[in-house]
């Protein structure tokens, strides 16, 4: 039960910078990404014989199409980074599957890319209005909206950090309470069996499965999706504004 | 005695901080009822509709988040427990 509602480990510290459990994992990612990236794109033909370069295909044409119908046209070259956001999210809320701890059940990840949405928000409306302009629509309608139009703008980057992290987070909460509880309930029973620092309950077999399911696989895909989905959102509308 | 009463506080306030659950759910609900009911009506937007709906129910799903990291924040990071 210890460690349901602790950060993330220290795995090894470098002077005063404390490498943890987060930064490992996105390590071991981007290496899985690079290397599917060099396997799926190994040896490409004009009329594809093998299948894995089919299934690039796809990756970039759904990419492609996504970004199409949400920014246009104009604002292909965001291909590449809505890709790259909805990969690492994906794998970020994934790699729970296979023990790790979520790169995304960190406040620090979300935020980070929470604020590289922002600058890009930020960017966008500065180069479609001006500065003057950008500085001026703050005050859009009437002056004394101002305050209110700060907080909408803070609150922005904030939602998307708070919502990718807390729907990862609390997946992770709940399945961690799950095991405890059905670790209770087996010592109750007296299905579980210790040996030494292993041990092993009965009712902890299959039934997280279950839960597992909708909040390891089906939450993670929806929120990566949905993440680069306000990214592109946001954005766009940002370009288009003035 | 003062942690035990603090403690058991934030406890209790995290619980309540969850009744916010109660708003988005009722959104979302409504949301998703009216995608659906707009998908049967024209069968050819499924697309368009579904992908609406998931970017406003992820903005209705706000508050509830919200309300999940003040819970969070109160059991297992408390603030309160520091100025005693």
């Amino acid at each position: 039960m210890d460690g349901i509602g602790q950060g993330p480990k220290v795995v090894f510290e470098i002077g005063p910078i404390r490498i943890t459990e987060t930064v490992v994992t996105g390590w071991i990612i981007i290496v899985a990404v690079l290397l599917l990236c060099l396997f799926l794109t190994k040896g490409l033909k004009k009329i594809p014989d093998k299948k894995r370069q089919i299934v690039a295909e796809m990756f970039v044409k759904f990419v492609n199409g996504l970004v199409r119908d949400n920014m246009g046209p104009k604002m292909m070259y965001y291909a590449p980074y809505i890709a790259t956001l909805l990969v690492f999210a994906l794998l970020g809320a994934l790699v729970s599957m296979i023990g790790l701890r979520s790169m995304t059940a960190d406040i620090n990840v979300t935020g980070t890319w929470a604020l590289m949405t922002f600058a890009l928000i930020t960017f966008h409306k500065i180069k479609a209005n001006g500065f003057g302009g950008y500085l001026k629509s703050f005050g859009q309608p009437v002056a004394f909206i101002l305050p209110l139009n700060l907080v909408s703008e803070v609150a922005t980057p904030a939602s998307m950090a708070f919502r990718l992290f807390g729907n990862v987070a609390g997946g992770m909460v709940i399945t961690s309470l799950l095991y405890g509880a059905l670790a209770g309930l087996s010592q109750a029973v007296g299905l579980s069996f210790a040996a030494g620092s292993w041990g092993f309950s009965v009712f902890q077999v299959g039934i997280p499965a279950v839960l597992s399911v909708y909040f390891d696989l089906f939450s993670g895909c929806i929120q990566a999706y949905i993440f680069s989905m306000l990214t592109m959102v946001n954005v766009s509308s940002a370009a288009e504004e003035g | 005695m003062e942690k035990a009463i603090v403690l058991g506080c934030s406890a209790v306030g995290a619980g309540l901080a969850m009744i916010a659950g109660i708003g988005p759910g009722i959104g979302e609900g409504y949301a998703v009822g009216k995608t659906i009911e707009a998908i049967a009506r024209q069968p050819e937007a499924k697309g368009d509709c579904t992908r609406t709906m998931f970017i406003g129910v992820a903005m209705a799903e706000s508050t509830g988040i919200y309300a999940f990291v003040v819970a969070l924040i109160l059991m297992f990071a408390n603030p309160f427990i520091g100025k005693l």
